[in-house]
Protein backbone atom coordinates (compact mmCIF):
# COMPACT_ATOMS: atom_id res chain seq x y z
CA UNK A 1 0.00 0.00 0.00
CA UNK A 2 2.49 2.69 0.60
CA UNK A 3 5.21 2.50 -1.87
CA UNK A 4 8.09 4.10 -0.55
CA UNK A 5 9.23 6.60 -3.08
CA UNK A 6 12.01 5.39 -4.44
CA UNK A 7 13.10 8.80 -4.45
CA UNK A 8 13.01 9.18 -0.93
CA UNK A 9 14.39 6.47 0.09
CA UNK A 10 16.39 6.48 3.17
CA UNK A 11 19.77 6.07 3.65
CA UNK A 12 19.51 2.36 5.06
CA UNK A 13 22.15 1.38 3.17
CA UNK A 14 25.44 1.09 4.53
CA UNK A 15 27.76 4.23 3.99
CA UNK A 16 29.92 4.07 1.25
CA UNK A 17 33.35 2.71 2.62
CA UNK A 18 35.36 6.08 3.03
CA UNK A 19 38.00 6.41 0.90
CA UNK A 20 41.35 6.18 1.63
CA UNK A 21 42.92 9.93 2.24
CA UNK A 22 44.29 10.84 -0.59
CA UNK A 23 48.03 9.92 0.07
CA UNK A 24 49.82 13.18 1.11
CA UNK A 25 53.45 11.75 1.26
CA UNK A 26 54.52 14.26 -1.00
CA UNK A 27 53.73 16.76 1.44
CA UNK A 28 54.46 14.73 4.37
CA UNK A 29 57.03 12.13 4.51
CA UNK A 30 59.16 14.48 1.66
CA UNK A 31 59.20 18.11 2.38
CA UNK A 32 60.24 20.13 -0.36
CA UNK A 33 63.98 21.19 -0.39
CA UNK A 34 63.18 24.94 -1.24
CA UNK A 35 60.58 24.86 1.99
CA UNK A 36 63.11 23.70 4.32
CA UNK A 37 65.58 25.73 2.73
CA UNK A 38 62.86 29.03 3.11
CA UNK A 39 62.80 27.27 7.40
CA UNK A 40 66.40 27.71 7.81
CA UNK A 41 66.69 31.43 6.65
CA UNK A 42 63.29 33.05 7.30
CA UNK A 43 63.11 36.58 7.31
CA UNK A 44 61.68 38.47 9.48
CA UNK A 45 59.59 41.90 8.41
CA UNK A 46 58.54 44.62 10.22
CA UNK A 47 55.50 46.34 8.95
CA UNK A 48 55.60 50.14 8.59
CA UNK A 49 52.81 50.80 10.95
CA UNK A 50 54.98 48.91 13.31
CA UNK A 51 56.97 51.15 16.05
CA UNK A 52 59.31 50.01 18.47
CA UNK A 53 61.65 51.87 21.01
CA UNK A 54 64.01 49.87 22.89
CA UNK A 55 65.81 46.94 22.24
CA UNK A 56 65.93 44.79 19.31
CA UNK A 57 67.99 41.33 19.51
CA UNK A 58 67.67 38.68 17.12
CA UNK A 59 69.57 35.31 15.32
CA UNK A 60 67.94 35.65 12.02
CA UNK A 61 67.64 38.39 9.14
CA UNK A 62 65.30 41.25 9.68
CA UNK A 63 63.75 43.79 7.32
CA UNK A 64 62.10 46.74 8.83
CA UNK A 65 59.45 48.66 7.10
CA UNK A 66 58.65 50.35 10.24
CA UNK A 67 59.86 52.98 13.08
CA UNK A 68 62.21 51.47 15.12
CA UNK A 69 64.08 53.71 18.32
CA UNK A 70 66.81 52.40 20.18
CA UNK A 71 69.33 49.67 19.79
CA UNK A 72 69.67 47.05 17.20
CA UNK A 73 71.69 43.74 17.27
CA UNK A 74 71.43 41.02 14.43
CA UNK A 75 75.57 39.93 14.98
CA UNK A 76 75.00 36.99 12.46
CA UNK A 77 72.59 38.43 10.14
CA UNK A 78 71.57 41.03 7.64
CA UNK A 79 69.71 43.52 8.56
CA UNK A 80 67.53 45.25 5.47
CA UNK A 81 65.93 49.21 6.13
CA UNK A 82 63.25 48.87 4.17
CA UNK A 83 62.01 52.10 1.64
CA UNK A 84 59.91 52.86 4.41
CA UNK A 85 61.64 52.15 7.24
CA UNK A 86 62.92 54.95 10.26
CA UNK A 87 65.77 54.06 12.41
CA UNK A 88 67.12 56.25 15.15
CA UNK A 89 69.42 53.61 17.01
CA UNK A 90 72.51 52.33 16.53
CA UNK A 91 72.84 49.30 14.84
CA UNK A 92 74.77 46.52 14.80
CA UNK A 93 74.64 43.57 12.67
CA UNK A 94 76.43 41.29 10.00
CA UNK A 95 75.36 42.85 6.78
CA UNK A 96 73.09 46.22 6.83
CA UNK A 97 71.25 47.44 3.85
CA UNK A 98 69.83 50.47 3.71
CA UNK A 99 66.69 51.70 1.55
CA UNK A 100 64.91 53.78 4.42
CA UNK A 101 66.65 56.51 6.71
CA UNK A 102 68.75 55.28 9.69
CA UNK A 103 70.01 58.22 12.15
CA UNK A 104 72.46 56.56 14.12
CA UNK A 105 76.20 54.74 14.35
CA UNK A 106 76.29 51.66 12.31
CA UNK A 107 78.74 48.67 12.44
CA UNK A 108 78.94 45.92 10.57
CA UNK A 109 80.89 42.71 10.78
CA UNK A 110 81.14 42.38 7.40
CA UNK A 111 79.30 45.29 4.65
CA UNK A 112 77.13 48.43 4.76
CA UNK A 113 74.96 49.27 1.52
CA UNK A 114 73.63 52.13 1.40
CA UNK A 115 70.86 51.66 -2.13
CA UNK A 116 69.24 54.50 -4.16
CA UNK A 117 67.51 57.16 -1.96
CA UNK A 118 68.42 55.38 1.38
CA UNK A 119 69.99 58.27 3.75
CA UNK A 120 72.15 57.63 6.87
CA UNK A 121 73.33 60.06 9.08
CA UNK A 122 75.75 58.62 11.70
CA UNK A 123 79.17 56.89 11.81
CA UNK A 124 79.69 53.68 10.18
CA UNK A 125 82.37 51.17 11.11
CA UNK A 126 82.30 47.87 8.66
CA UNK A 127 85.39 46.31 6.39
CA UNK A 128 83.36 47.31 3.35
CA UNK A 129 81.00 50.15 2.19
CA UNK A 130 78.95 50.58 -1.06
CA UNK A 131 77.36 54.30 -1.19
CA UNK A 132 74.92 54.29 -4.59
CA UNK A 133 74.73 57.50 -6.84
CA UNK A 134 71.12 58.40 -5.74
CA UNK A 135 71.99 58.02 -1.91
CA UNK A 136 72.60 60.32 1.04
CA UNK A 137 75.05 59.92 3.90
CA UNK A 138 76.81 62.24 6.07
CA UNK A 139 78.99 60.64 9.28
CA UNK A 140 82.57 59.32 9.03
CA UNK A 141 83.61 55.88 7.23
CA UNK A 142 86.06 53.82 9.16
CA UNK A 143 87.05 50.39 7.48
CA UNK A 144 89.09 49.70 10.04
CA UNK A 145 91.71 49.19 7.84
CA UNK A 146 95.84 49.79 8.36
CA UNK A 147 98.59 51.19 6.99
CA UNK A 148 98.43 50.71 2.38
CA UNK A 149 96.66 48.57 0.38
CA UNK A 150 96.54 45.22 0.97
CA UNK A 151 96.38 44.71 4.65
CA UNK A 152 93.25 42.78 6.39
CA UNK A 153 90.79 44.15 7.63
CA UNK A 154 89.85 44.05 11.09
CA UNK A 155 86.30 43.38 11.42
CA UNK A 156 83.89 45.38 13.64
CA UNK A 157 82.77 43.83 16.73
CA UNK A 158 79.29 44.48 17.96
CA UNK A 159 78.84 44.55 22.45
CA UNK A 160 78.03 41.64 23.62
CA UNK A 161 74.17 41.57 24.76
CA UNK A 162 73.72 38.86 27.57
CA UNK A 163 69.86 40.08 28.32
CA UNK A 164 67.00 38.15 26.70
CA UNK A 165 65.43 39.58 23.96
CA UNK A 166 62.71 42.29 25.10
CA UNK A 167 61.09 44.34 22.44
CA UNK A 168 59.70 47.88 23.89
CA UNK A 169 56.09 48.66 23.13
CA UNK B 1 90.11 63.53 -35.37
CA UNK B 2 89.56 67.29 -34.88
CA UNK B 3 91.94 70.18 -34.39
CA UNK B 4 91.31 70.04 -30.66
CA UNK B 5 92.67 66.56 -30.08
CA UNK B 6 95.30 66.96 -31.91
CA UNK B 7 96.61 70.41 -29.94
CA UNK B 8 95.38 68.35 -26.64
CA UNK B 9 94.53 64.70 -26.68
CA UNK B 10 91.59 64.12 -24.13
CA UNK B 11 92.04 61.30 -21.95
CA UNK B 12 89.60 58.36 -23.90
CA UNK B 13 86.84 56.41 -21.36
CA UNK B 14 89.05 52.98 -22.35
CA UNK B 15 91.69 54.22 -21.32
CA UNK B 16 90.83 55.14 -17.76
CA UNK B 17 90.05 52.37 -15.10
CA UNK B 18 86.68 51.65 -14.77
CA UNK B 19 84.66 53.12 -11.86
CA UNK B 20 81.14 51.53 -10.97
CA UNK B 21 80.02 55.35 -10.44
CA UNK B 22 81.46 56.83 -13.65
CA UNK B 23 78.75 57.48 -16.03
CA UNK B 24 79.46 57.94 -20.08
CA UNK B 25 78.38 61.69 -20.28
CA UNK B 26 80.47 63.28 -17.53
CA UNK B 27 83.51 65.21 -18.60
CA UNK B 28 87.05 63.65 -17.06
CA UNK B 29 89.72 66.36 -16.76
CA UNK B 30 93.23 66.02 -15.68
CA UNK B 31 94.40 66.75 -11.90
CA UNK B 32 97.76 67.74 -11.44
CA UNK B 33 97.81 68.22 -7.55
CA UNK B 34 95.50 65.17 -6.61
CA UNK B 35 98.77 62.68 -6.68
CA UNK B 36 100.36 64.87 -4.12
CA UNK B 37 97.67 65.22 -1.89
CA UNK B 38 97.18 61.25 -1.53
CA UNK B 39 100.99 61.16 -1.23
CA UNK B 40 100.55 63.29 1.87
CA UNK B 41 97.96 61.38 2.76
CA UNK B 42 99.55 57.82 2.80
CA UNK B 43 102.81 58.88 4.54
CA UNK B 44 100.88 58.41 8.14
CA UNK B 45 99.45 55.17 8.86
CA UNK B 46 95.63 55.67 9.37
CA UNK B 47 95.25 58.84 8.25
CA UNK B 48 92.03 60.97 8.69
CA UNK B 49 90.90 62.40 5.67
CA UNK B 50 87.90 65.89 5.79
CA UNK B 51 85.82 65.61 2.64
CA UNK B 52 83.65 68.58 2.75
CA UNK B 53 81.45 67.43 -1.05
CA UNK B 54 78.92 65.57 -1.01
CA UNK B 55 79.50 61.52 -0.50
CA UNK B 56 80.60 59.65 -3.37
CA UNK B 57 80.77 56.33 -2.98
CA UNK B 58 83.99 55.33 -5.38
CA UNK B 59 85.75 57.77 -3.64
CA UNK B 60 84.61 56.59 -0.24
CA UNK B 61 85.52 53.01 -1.54
CA UNK B 62 89.17 54.92 -2.79
CA UNK B 63 90.32 56.24 0.04
CA UNK B 64 88.71 53.86 2.81
CA UNK B 65 89.68 50.57 0.84
CA UNK B 66 93.14 51.56 -0.97
CA UNK B 67 94.27 54.05 1.30
CA UNK B 68 93.27 52.98 4.53
CA UNK B 69 91.81 56.47 5.73
CA UNK B 70 88.72 57.15 8.08
CA UNK B 71 86.98 59.71 6.29
CA UNK B 72 84.31 62.32 7.22
CA UNK B 73 81.91 63.34 4.64
CA UNK B 74 80.77 66.74 5.38
CA UNK B 75 78.93 68.01 2.21
CA UNK B 76 79.05 71.41 3.29
CA UNK B 77 77.42 72.55 0.03
CA UNK B 78 74.13 70.81 1.34
CA UNK B 79 74.43 73.06 4.33
CA UNK B 80 75.21 76.11 2.00
CA UNK B 81 72.04 74.94 -0.13
CA UNK B 82 69.95 74.82 3.07
CA UNK B 83 70.88 78.74 4.36
CA UNK B 84 69.84 79.80 1.28
CA UNK B 85 66.67 77.73 1.09
CA UNK B 86 65.61 79.20 4.51
CA UNK B 87 66.78 82.58 4.04
CA UNK B 88 69.74 82.51 6.68
CA UNK B 89 72.71 82.89 4.65
CA UNK B 90 73.84 85.69 7.29
CA UNK B 91 73.69 82.74 9.90
CA UNK B 92 76.21 80.85 7.82
CA UNK B 93 79.58 82.34 9.44
CA UNK B 94 78.61 81.54 13.13
CA UNK B 95 77.34 78.12 11.77
CA UNK B 96 80.55 76.91 10.05
CA UNK B 97 82.32 78.26 13.05
CA UNK B 98 80.70 75.09 15.00
CA UNK B 99 80.26 72.93 12.45
CA UNK B 100 83.84 70.77 13.13
CA UNK B 101 83.87 69.08 15.54
CA UNK B 102 87.43 67.34 14.94
CA UNK B 103 89.89 68.52 17.31
CA UNK B 104 92.70 70.92 16.62
CA UNK B 105 95.18 69.16 14.29
CA UNK B 106 93.55 65.61 14.16
CA UNK B 107 92.97 65.92 10.37
CA UNK B 108 95.53 64.60 7.67
CA UNK B 109 93.96 66.08 4.10
CA UNK B 110 91.22 68.00 3.66
CA UNK B 111 89.24 67.91 0.47
CA UNK B 112 87.71 71.46 -0.03
CA UNK B 113 86.90 70.64 -3.77
CA UNK B 114 85.74 74.42 -5.38
CA UNK B 115 83.28 74.92 -1.86
CA UNK B 116 84.55 78.38 -1.31
CA UNK B 117 83.97 79.52 -4.49
CA UNK B 118 80.17 79.62 -3.80
CA UNK B 119 80.56 81.36 -0.66
CA UNK B 120 80.56 84.80 0.31
CA UNK B 121 83.50 86.22 1.82
CA UNK B 122 82.49 86.60 5.64
CA UNK B 123 81.58 82.23 5.09
CA UNK B 124 84.55 81.93 3.60
CA UNK B 125 87.08 83.25 5.84
CA UNK B 126 85.08 81.32 8.78
CA UNK B 127 85.50 78.18 6.99
CA UNK B 128 89.17 78.68 6.16
CA UNK B 129 89.82 79.42 9.69
CA UNK B 130 88.11 76.26 11.28
CA UNK B 131 89.89 74.22 8.57
CA UNK B 132 92.97 75.32 9.24
CA UNK B 133 92.42 74.86 12.86
CA UNK B 134 91.44 71.29 12.46
CA UNK B 135 94.30 70.35 9.94
CA UNK B 136 97.21 68.67 11.28
CA UNK B 137 101.12 70.21 11.21
CA UNK B 138 102.03 69.63 7.82
CA UNK B 139 99.02 68.30 6.60
CA UNK B 140 97.54 68.87 3.35
CA UNK B 141 94.35 70.98 1.73
CA UNK B 142 93.35 70.20 -1.64
CA UNK B 143 90.69 73.56 -3.23
CA UNK B 144 89.62 74.41 -6.88
CA UNK B 145 88.93 77.72 -7.70
CA UNK B 146 86.88 79.03 -10.69
CA UNK B 147 89.36 81.81 -13.02
CA UNK B 148 86.24 82.74 -15.35
CA UNK B 149 83.17 84.06 -14.94
CA UNK B 150 80.34 81.94 -13.42
CA UNK B 151 78.12 80.79 -16.16
CA UNK B 152 75.67 78.36 -14.64
CA UNK B 153 74.01 77.51 -11.19
CA UNK B 154 75.24 74.20 -10.26
CA UNK B 155 77.50 71.76 -8.17
CA UNK B 156 80.05 69.60 -8.78
CA UNK B 157 80.64 65.95 -7.30
CA UNK B 158 84.67 65.10 -8.31
CA UNK B 159 84.57 61.66 -9.02
CA UNK B 160 87.84 60.46 -8.33
CA UNK B 161 88.86 57.97 -11.28
CA UNK B 162 92.67 57.80 -10.79
CA UNK B 163 95.52 59.91 -9.11
CA UNK B 164 95.68 62.06 -12.30
CA UNK B 165 91.86 62.08 -13.62
CA UNK B 166 88.59 63.32 -12.21
CA UNK B 167 85.15 63.20 -13.37
CA UNK B 168 82.80 66.13 -13.19
CA UNK B 169 79.01 65.76 -11.98
CA UNK B 170 77.46 68.47 -11.82
CA UNK B 171 74.06 68.77 -10.30
CA UNK B 172 71.39 71.47 -9.19
CA UNK B 173 72.85 74.31 -6.95
CA UNK B 174 71.41 76.53 -4.72
CA UNK B 175 73.54 79.44 -6.52
CA UNK B 176 76.29 79.98 -8.75
CA UNK B 177 79.62 80.88 -8.01
CA UNK B 178 80.52 83.62 -5.98
CA UNK B 179 83.14 86.74 -8.04
CA UNK B 180 86.49 84.98 -8.85
CA UNK B 181 89.06 85.39 -6.07
CA UNK B 182 92.45 86.68 -7.11
CA UNK B 183 95.43 84.49 -6.11
CA UNK B 184 96.07 87.04 -3.60
CA UNK B 185 92.71 86.93 -2.06
CA UNK B 186 93.49 83.05 -1.76
CA UNK B 187 96.10 83.49 0.27
CA UNK B 188 94.94 86.16 2.57
CA UNK B 189 92.23 84.01 3.09
CA UNK B 190 94.39 80.69 3.98
CA UNK B 191 96.87 82.80 5.85
CA UNK B 192 97.77 79.55 8.18
CA UNK B 193 98.24 77.86 5.28
CA UNK B 194 101.18 77.95 2.50
CA UNK B 195 100.59 77.37 -0.83
CA UNK B 196 102.64 74.75 -2.25
CA UNK B 197 101.49 73.53 -5.60
CA UNK B 198 99.19 75.73 -7.62
CA UNK B 199 98.15 74.78 -11.75
CA UNK B 200 95.84 76.46 -14.07
CA UNK B 201 93.69 73.04 -15.69
CA UNK B 202 92.36 72.76 -19.14
CA UNK B 203 88.76 73.31 -17.89
CA UNK B 204 90.03 76.68 -16.27
CA UNK B 205 90.05 76.07 -12.81
CA UNK B 206 92.83 76.57 -9.88
CA UNK B 207 94.18 73.95 -8.35
CA UNK B 208 95.90 74.67 -5.62
CA UNK B 209 97.48 72.26 -2.60
CA UNK B 210 98.18 73.94 0.71
CA UNK B 211 100.42 72.94 3.21
CA UNK B 212 100.14 73.93 7.00
CA UNK B 213 103.27 74.45 8.60
CA UNK B 214 105.01 72.00 10.37
CA UNK B 215 106.63 74.15 13.00
CA UNK B 216 103.25 76.06 14.03
CA UNK B 217 101.93 75.00 17.47
CA UNK B 218 98.65 73.81 16.93
CA UNK B 219 95.30 75.76 18.31
CA UNK B 220 93.19 75.04 21.55
CA UNK B 221 89.90 73.65 21.01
Amino acid sequence: MWKRDEAVRPASQPPAAPQPPAPVAAAVSGPRPETSHQMEKDIVNIGKSVVIKGELNGSEDLTIEGHVEGTIQLKDNVLTIGANGRIKAQVFAKSVIVLGEVTGNVTASDKVDIRDNGSVDGDIIAPRVAIAEGAHFRGSVDMQRKGGPGQPAKPAEPKPQAQPQRVGA
Amino acid sequence: MGLLDRLAPRRNESDVPASPSVSAEDPIFATKALRKFLTSLTARESPVLLDLGPVVGSNVSFFGEQLGCKIFVEDIFSDLSRHLRTGALDELPAFLKKRFPQESGSVDGILCWDLIDYMDRPAAHELAHELTRVLRPDGALLAFFANTPPRDTRYTKYVIVDEVNLKHRSYEAGRGRQPILLNRDIIRLFSGLRVTDSFLLQNNLREILFRKPAYLPTEST
